[in-house]
C-alpha cells in the first residue's frame, strides 16, 4: 500500500512543487489554508490536471511520470473521486449513480459488497430517487457509494463536507470513520477544517502556497508549534489516541493513552472502544509543583519540549507525556515567571478534554 | 372590401368549426399531410447531422472550425430563394451532382417532394445544430470530469452522459425547425417548384389560392388551418419539454 506524489506545475502566478509518500493504508489529510493547492493535488492524482513534471504512483503502478512519458488517462487510473460538490448525474437514480463505475471497473465487485457498502453508507431507502430528491447529505454518501464501488485503488476525497452544514457534517463523518477503520485502500481527505483533520487522519500532509510544509502522523503535525503559522485563528490542540479503561462508579469514565490516564464523565461506550480525544492548547494550565486542592481531575507530569511566542501577549509549549505530545498556551509572563525553558518538568493542568464524537460533551 | 373580408371569416370559421360543412377538402388534405411529410422527413433526416456538426463543434478543436462554424450558419442568413437556386444549379438535372444522381440511382430531387424536404432539412438545419450545440455547452463539465473519473471514456460519456443530458436542446432544436420547416416557401418554390399533391405544402397552396381569382376563402381557410397546426404543435412541444426535462432529472 503506497501512494507516490511528486509534482510540479505552474499556474499563473501560483506555483505548485508537492513532494509526499503515504506508506500506510487509512486516511491522509492534505492540509491547509484555501488556495494553497490541495485540489490541484488531487486533480494530479486522478488525472484531470496534467503537472508539467512530476511522478505519481499509486501501489507501485505509475500514472503519470513526465520524464518517461507516461500519462495514464483519468478513465483508467482507479482512482475514486468525490468531489466537493455530489456531482451526480441526474437522469440516473441512485441505484444507476452507484453501478456507473462499478459497471465500468475492471474487477467488479460482487452482488455482496454492493448491498455491504449500500448497507454501510445507509443508502438502501435511496436506491430507486433521483439526486434531486435527496438532501446534502444523502447526496454526499451517494457520492461516497458510487466511487467506492468502482474499486478505486486509492479514494480522493475533495473537501466532500465543505458544503455541508454542522449537521450534515456530523451526520457524513461517522460513516468516513467506520470507512477509514474497515477499508483497506489509502484516503486522501482534502480539507481546511481542523476539527475534521483531527476527528478522522492518521497522517497529515501540510500545504501552504503550493509547497508542503509538514508532514506526518496527526498527533505529530498537530503539535508542532509551526502548525498555528499556517492554520490562523483554528482552535490549536493536541489530538490523543485513546481506549476507554474502565466506568468508574462515581460516574466517571477513565481513558487510558500512551503516557497516562485522563478522567472524563461517563462515556455511552464499552470498555475497550478507542476513542480520539483533543486538547485544546488553551485548556492547558501548567504548575511546576502538584497541584493538592484543585478541582481539576487531569494533572499530567510532563516536560516542556519547545516553546514559541505566540502574538503579542502569548506563548505555544509543546509537551511531553511519555510518547504523547500535548500543546499548551500561556501568556508569556506567566513563562517567564515560571521560568519554563525546554526541559523543565512540570504538572499539566487539563481544564476540558473533547472526546469525539463531538456529540458526548466537553469534560470538566 | 368588405364582403371579401366576411367571406375570409366565414373560411376560417368552415375550416375551424368540428362538424361544419366539409372541415376539410381533398386538396386541403393533400397540401396538409405533404406539408407534414416533407417536415418529418426534413427535421428526421438532418438530426443525425446537426447532432455530429454540434458534438464535433463544441467539443473538439480542430483546423478550419471557425470557417464550419459561419458555413453551418449561412441557411440561416442567405435569402431562401437564394438557398433554392443554389440548390438547383447543384441537384437540378443538367446539374453536376443532380445528373449525376439520376444516371446513376436514378434519384431526382427536382420538381419532387424529396426536393422539398432537402431544401427544407437544409434551411432548418442551423436551428438544430444552434440548439444541441447550447445544449451540449451547457451540460456541466464536471459530471463528465466524475464520469472520467468512474472509468468512462469519451464515447462513453457522450453516449451516456452528454447526450441525455443535452435531449431538451435536441427535442427543442427538432421542434423549431419542424415548425420553422412548415413555412419554408422560397427555397421550395425556386426548387421544386409548385405542384399539386407533389410540392405544393400549405405555404405554397396558399400562395396559390391568392394567385386564382375568388381564393380569398380558400386562403384564409388555408391559413387557419396552419395556425391550429402552430397551436397543436407549440402545445405538443411544451409537453415533450415537460416530459424530457422529468426524465432528465432537470
Amino acid at each position: 500500500m503506497s501512494v507516490e506524489v511528486a509534482l510540479d506545475h505552474e499556474f499563473p502566478g501560483f506555483a505548485l512543487e508537492v513532494n509526499f509518500r503515504i506508506e500506510q493504508p487509512g486516511i491522509t489529510a492534505l492540509f491547509g489554508p484555501s488556495g494553497a493547492g490541495k485540489t490541484s493535488v488531487v486533480n494530479a492524482i486522478a488525472g484531470l490536471l496534467r503537472p508539467r513534471r512530476g511522478r505519481i504512483a499509486v501501489n507501485g503502478r505509475v500514472l503519470f511520470d513526465s520524464d518517461a512519458g507516461i500519462f495514464v488517462p483519468p478513465q483508467a487510473r482507479r482512482v475514486g473521486y468525490v468531489f466537493q460538490e455530489p456531482r451526480l448525474f441526474p437522469h440516473m437514480t441512485v441505484e444507476q449513480n452507484l453501478r456507473f463505475g462499478w459497471r465500468r471497473s475492471g474487477r467488479r465487485a460482487s452482488e455482496d459488497e454492493i448491498a455491504h457498502i449500500v448497507d454501510l453508507l445507509g443508502l438502501g431507502p435511496l436506491l430507486p430517487r433521483r439526486p434531486r430528491h435527496l438532501s446534502g447529505g444523502e447526496k454526499a454518501r451517494t457520492a461516497l457509494g458510487r466511487a467506492l464501488l468502482s474499486s478505486p485503488e486509492i479514494l480522493l476525497l475533495d473537501e466532500p463536507l465543505a458544503s455541508l452544514d454542522a449537521a450534515r457534517k456530523a451526520e457524513i463523518i461517522p460513516y468516513l470513520e467506520r470507512l477509514r477503520d474497515e477499508a483497506r485502500l489509502p484516503m486522501l481527505h482534502v480539507s481546511h477544517a481542523l476539527d475534521e483533520v483531527s476527528r478522522l487522519a492518521d497522517t497529515i500532509v501540510l500545504l501552504n502556497a503550493g509547497k508542503v510544509v509538514a508532514q506526518g502522523s496527526v498527533f505529530d503535525v498537530l503539535t508542532d508549534l509551526a502548525l498555528p503559522d499556517f492554520t490562523g485563528a483554528s482552535p490549536y490542540g493536541a489530538v490523543l489516541d485513546a481506549e476507554i479503561a474502565a466506568h468508574r462508579p462515581d460516574g466517571l469514565t477513565v481513558l487510558r493513552f500512551a503516557g497516562g490516564e485522563l478522567i472524563v464523565p461517563r462515556l455511552q461506550r464499552a470498555e475497550g472502544t478507542r476513542l480520539r480525544v483533543r486538547v485544546r492548547a488553551e485548556d492547558v494550565m501548567l504548575a511546576l509543583e502538584a497541584p493538592k486542592a484543585i478541582s481539576a481531575n487531569n494533572i499530567l507530569a510532563v516536560t516542556v519540549e519547545a516553546v514559541k511566542p505566540a502574538g503579542a501577549a502569548h506563548a505555544d509549549l509543546r509537551l511531553r507525556c511519555g510518547p504523547t505530545a500535548l500543546i499548551a498556551r500561556i501568556t508569556r509572563a506567566s513563562l517567564e515567571r515560571l521560568a519554563l525553558v525546554p526541559g523543565t518538568s512540570a504538572f499539566a493542568v487539563i481544564k476540558s478534554v473533547t472526546v469525539a464524537p463531538q456529540l458526548d460533551p466537553p469534560a470538566t | 372590401m368588405r364582403p371579401r373580408r366576411n367571406e375570409a371569416f366565414r373560411g376560417i370559421w368552415s375550416a375551424c368549426a368540428p362538424g361544419g360543412a366539409a372541415i376539410l377538402t381533398p386538396p386541403e388534405i393533400e397540401a396538409l399531410l405533404l406539408s407534414l411529410r416533407v417536415s418529418a422527413v426534413a427535421v428526421a433526416c438532418a438530426l443525425p447531422l446537426a447532432l455530429l456538426a454540434a458534438v464535433l463543434l463544441s467539443r473538439t478543436r480542430f483546423p478550419g472550425r471557425p470557417l464550419v462554424d459561419g458555413l453551418l450558419y449561412l441557411p440561416l442568413v442567405l435569402p431562401p430563394v437564394a438557398v433554392g437556386f443554389i440548390l438547383l444549379s447543384i441537384f437540378g438535372t443538367r446539374a453536376p451532382v443532380g445528373g449525376w444522381l439520376l444516371q446513376h440511382l436514378g434519384i431526382r430531387f427536382v420538381f419532387s417532394w424529396t426536393g422539398a424536404a432537402l431544401a427544407s432539412g437544409l434551411i432548418t438545419f442551423p436551428f438544430q445544430v444552434r440548439a444541441i450545440r447550447l445544449a451540449i455547452e451547457a451540460t456541466e463539465m464536471g459530471l463528465s470530469e466524475a464520469a472520467e473519473t468512474l472509468g468512462a471514456g469519451r464515447l462513453d460519456r457522450l453516449v451516456n452522459l452528454t447526450l441525455p443530458l443535452a435531449l431538451p436542446g435536441i427535442v427543442a432544436g427538432a421542434i423549431t425547425a419542424f415548425a420553422t420547416s412548415l413555412g419554408e416557401f422560397g427555397a421550395i418554390i425556386t426548387f421544386v417548384s409548385n405542384i399539386p399533391g407533389e410540392t405544393r405544402t400549405l405555404p405554397l397552396a396558399i400562395y396559390s389560392a391568392l394567385q386564382t381569382p375568388g381564393g380569398e376563402v380558400e386562403a384564409a381557410r388555408l391559413s387557419a388551418l396552419s395556425i391550429v397546426l402552430a397551436l397543436i404543435g407549440v402545445t405538443l412541444a411544451a409537453l415533450a419539454d415537460r416530459r424530457v426535462r422529468t426524465l432528465v432529472g432537470r
